[in-house]
């Protein structure tokens, strides 16, 4: 563990740390935007509000168009326990609820609700701190969460609250400051400008989970922010703070992708969220430094989330920045605010260089996922025509989850996916790591994914085929029966007939099968 | 194949990272690692050795441009690539110094026409192209391919290239040299005569063309290959399974026959020195289009071609054994594949992991 500029002040526990398989060591980039200053981005004239900007059940809009909206107003809610309300980033009339196209892989379009702002950026008069805060209880504390709209800020945008809300009891709350994509460096800024903010946002999340222990883990290449950090714990224990005792912070090795959910578990704790699993089943809970800031707004300031940090970078931006950014503004307007692209051959990725995703243009809105404008060489995104395998097996060695790259890749091409499934395909992450080292520069990730969507929707239609036989085969048996009934009942009546005994069926008392003949008539209308 | 291809030329996704590596690097790499063994073998065994790798270079080259062309595969690509080199090379150590040039075009066409391109090309073979072409050629040509040239230590007249060039092309020696004085059997195929013969092993390794632990020369040889492969290793070009696993079944089971029996079966030193041990450990077993890709696999295809190895040296028709281990291991690979792939990250812990 490197010991840089950290200085020890604080008697360190020299916390024991474990090393995930594989992984690379990358080229950090970290200082081409600026960690140490946010900067204040410009009001954009419009903002464009994905109603889903996280995983889960869309939100409805609860506004109409032409309706003027208040900075923090509500504009769309859901009653779904995993989804999340979207709130107006600034005042302004709503001027459509309409489809834009989405920072997404597949440059999918979602609806859209349309702020056109008034400039005055106010603020809902009913946005205030909440009253005495510390009194509030887990269950309280986690609705507040949850009416501010905020969802993990690391990338996977899952409810908050939702996920403050583990079936089982947590032992260990892990605050993910590793920030190991490079380029990135949107947590480093936070860090360095609200440390306090972040480590009492954390606070009241120990008390909603009630674990015993916390852990800020920070990559050992951001000493600044590991300093501050610290400071920021001490001082709070310095005042007797609740619950600062229990937290410390810890230095990870520098190695990409340590901020990745699972590694940064395995180093932390030595223990492997099980295959397909969630931390919680082994205790734990994952939160980005963003997300407990988020939370600290939220209940200490009453202030939804509708802002958040971003870096604008890469060697095609003039003026790479950290800037404080509205949710819905357009990333065109963030490259103005950047000083622009340095040419037209540029590409533009949403995240970083690893895991980013690629934009069709810069009309898309910034979403509550956005950590980084990556603005790259347009050249980096040509893909060069790849050679063919030669099996070196070197994407096995750097596979964080251990998968063999090499046949994943086999069996995608050839569509073979009972052996994707023993490869476990569905486990892989797509870090993006196996496709750096591969010789033959082969595109792996994409096939990954490809094989996977391909995967889903041959599942989709193999599940639906298997419905159809199902209900073919019910309805033979179901019109059997029938047939048999209808026999029996001739039989009956003969029966009574020659026993010269007439005795009357109620309709209700009529058995199912007069029933299911309604039923049958409907659907052959149908 | 065509979707998936489609598909990826379509959109570009993550990572948007330069590559680094290239297949071109790492057969380059692997040309490097083979410089101290190749300088060794011809200081310590004569031109041939550089006249054989010239011509199956040059013949390698000409094959892989002809199927190349034939298959209409794009050549800035692929014959550059370094490949069809690295085969060459691999199968022009693995020769006799001193042989007719037809024997290393021979050997090239094999491995490149026939191992390489006829199974499709880079990536696809299912043997070792350079070790097919050897195996080829030993069984058609047994005569020509078991007359080692003498190690130059032992030789009256050690020929100049110029008189190996006209050897090699024209099949014709300086007068008053016959081309039984300037050959001999190999060590590992003395060695097998003699015990054949009913002399024990310490006896026979006391003949002239024995040197400190193997054979005369080529245990330093051996020793060059070994520096290269170790530096493999620490460029990860090639991970430490297959060599190590080979060279310590040889090991150990050429120690067990030494212990039971130090008559008939030679010390370990001399199977690790001797022959092809090191080029095959690490150079050849480790071709990774044909070896096998998990850990546990590449342990236990690496282990199988050291028994295999011993087997044939010590009751096998042929003096060495490192082609033929390789081969017949590499049969297995497939199914060793499916059966080692190691446990998955967060998957219930198996047998042989953490």
């Amino acid at each position: 563990m490197a010991e840089s500029g950290s200085a020890g002040r604080e008697k360190r526990g020299m916390k024991k740390l474990w090393r995930f398989g594989g992984g690379v060591k990358l080229s950090g980039h970290k200082t081409v935007s600026d960690p140490a200053k946010v900067q204040r981005a410009p009001l954009p004239k419009r903002l464009y509000l994905p109603l889903r900007q996280h995983i889960g059940a869309p939100a409805e809009p609860v506004v109409e168009v032409g309706s003027y909206v208040y900075k923090g107003q509500v504009l769309a809610v859901s009653s779904a326990f995993v989804s999340a309300p979207v709130h107006a980033p600034s005042s302004g009339t709503v001027i459509a609820i309409e489809k834009h196209t989405m920072p997404h892989q597949s440059g999918i379009a979602e609806e859209c609700a349309v702020i056109e702002t008034d400039g005055a950026d106010r603020w809902h008069p009913d946005i205030a701190p909440l009253p005495r805060p510390g009194l509030l209880s887990a269950d309280e504390l986690r609705a507040r969460i949850r009416e501010a709209g905020i969802v993990g800020l690391g990338g996977a945008v899952f409810p908050s609250a939702a996920k403050l809300k583990p079936p089982r009891a947590i032992d260990t709350l892990i605050l993910n400051g590793v920030e190991c994509e490079p380029y990135i460096t949107c947590d480093d800024a936070l860090m360095r400008s609200r440390p306090e903010e972040i480590v009492r946002g954390l606070l009241l999340v120990q008390r909603v989970v009630e674990s015993a222990e916390c852990i800020i883990a920070v990559e050992d290449n951001k000493p600044e922010a590991i300093a501050r950090m610290r400071d920021a714990v001490e001082k709070l224990r310095a005042s007797g703070v609740g619950g600062s005792d229990a937290i410390e912070v810890v230095a990870v090795p520098t190695r990409f992708p340590a901020g990745g959910e699972k590694q940064l578990i395995k180093v932390l704790t030595g223990k492997e969220v099980p295959q397909g699993g969630l931390p919680y089943e082994i205790g734990i809970v994952c939160l980005n430094v963003g997300t407990t800031a988020a939370v600290y707004d939220a209940v200490y300031e009453g202030r939804p989330l509708v802002a958040r940090i971003m870096t604008v970078t890469g060697p095609q931006i003039r003026q790479p920045a950290n800037f404080e950014v509205l949710i819905g503004t357009p990333v065109q307007d963030m490259l103005d605010a950047a000083g622009g692209v340095v040419s037209d051959a540029h590409t533009l990725i949403m995240g970083g260089p690893m895991m980013g995703t690629r934009l069709p243009h810069g009309q898309v809105p910034v979403v509550k996922a956005s950590n980084c404008i990556l603005v790259e060489n347009a050249a980096l995104a040509d893909r060069q025509p790849a050679m063919p395998c030669i099996r070196c097996g070197t994407c096995a060695t750097v596979c964080p989850i251990n998968l063999l790259p090499q046949q994943l890749y086999w069996h995608a091409r050839g569509k073979a996916y009972d052996k994707l499934d023993r490869h476990h395909l569905a486990d892989c992450i797509e870090c993006g790591c196996c496709a750096v080292v591969c010789p033959s520069r082969i595109p792996l990730v994409q096939y990954f994914r490809y094989a996977k969507t391909e995967k889903a929707a041959q599942e989709a239609r193999d599940a639906f085929a298997d419905q159809s036989r199902v209900r073919m085969q019910l309805r033979e048996a179901r019109l059997a029966r029938l047939a048999r009934e209808q026999e029996e009942r001739k039989a009956k009546r003969k029966a009574a007939r020659l026993g010269k005994k007439k005795t009357k069926v109620p309709i209700d008392q009529a058995g199912p099968a007069t029933r299911e003949m309604a039923g049958e008539a409907r659907e052959v209308v149908a | 194949m065509a979707d998936a291809q489609s598909m990826s030329e379509r959109f570009s996704s993550s990572p948007f990272i330069p590559a680094s590596a290239s297949v071109g690097a790492v057969m380059r790499t692997v040309l490097y690692a083979l410089v101290p063994g190749i300088v060794l073998y011809a200081l310590l065994f004569g031109w041939g050795v550089i006249v054989n790798i010239l011509l199956a270079s040059i013949s390698s080259l000409a094959f892989e441009l002809v199927m190349l062309v034939v298959r209409g595969r794009p050549l800035r690509r692929y014959l550059f690539d370094g490949s069809a080199l690295v085969t060459a090379v691999l199968l022009a150590l693995a020769l006799p110094p001193l042989v007719a040039w037809w024997i290393p075009v021979a050997g090239a066409f094999v491995a490149i026409v026939a191992a390489k391109h006829l199974y499709g090309g880079l990536g696809y073979n299912a043997f070792n192209p350079a070790m097919a072409g050897y195996a080829v050629l030993l069984i058609s040509f047994p005569r020509e391919m078991s007359i080692w040239a003498e190690p130059l230590a032992l030789a009256e007249h050690p020929l100049s290239l110029a008189q190996t060039l006209v050897f090699s092309l024209a099949h014709q020696l300086p007068d008053a040299l016959s081309f039984d004085a300037l050959t001999s059997a190999t060590p590992l195929d003395y060695l097998r005569t003699q015990v054949g013969l009913g002399r024990s092993v310490r006896d026979s390794v006391g003949a002239p063309i024995f040197g400190h632990v193997a054979g005369l020369g080529m245990e330093w040889v051996n020793a060059g290959y070994l520096l290269g492969g170790v530096w493999l290793i620490y460029r990860k070009v090639i991970s430490w399974h297959i060599p190590v696993a080979v060279l310590a079944s040889l090991a150990c089971i050429s120690g067990i026959g030494f212990v039971l029996d130090p008559q008939v079966y030679a010390s370990p030193l001399l199977h690790l020195f001797g022959g092809a041990s090191m080029l095959g450990a690490f150079f050849i077993a480790t071709d990774p289009i044909t070896a096998s890709t998990t850990p546990w696999g590449r342990i236990i295809y690496g282990a199988g071609i050291g028994v295999l190895i011993f087997s044939i040296r010590a009751w096998g028709g042929y003096p060495d054994g490192v082609a033929f281990a390789v081969l017949v291991m590499g049969l297995t690979v497939p199914l060793v594949d499916q059966y080692t792939v190691p446990r998955a990250f967060g998957a219930r812990a198996r047998h042989g992991d953490g």
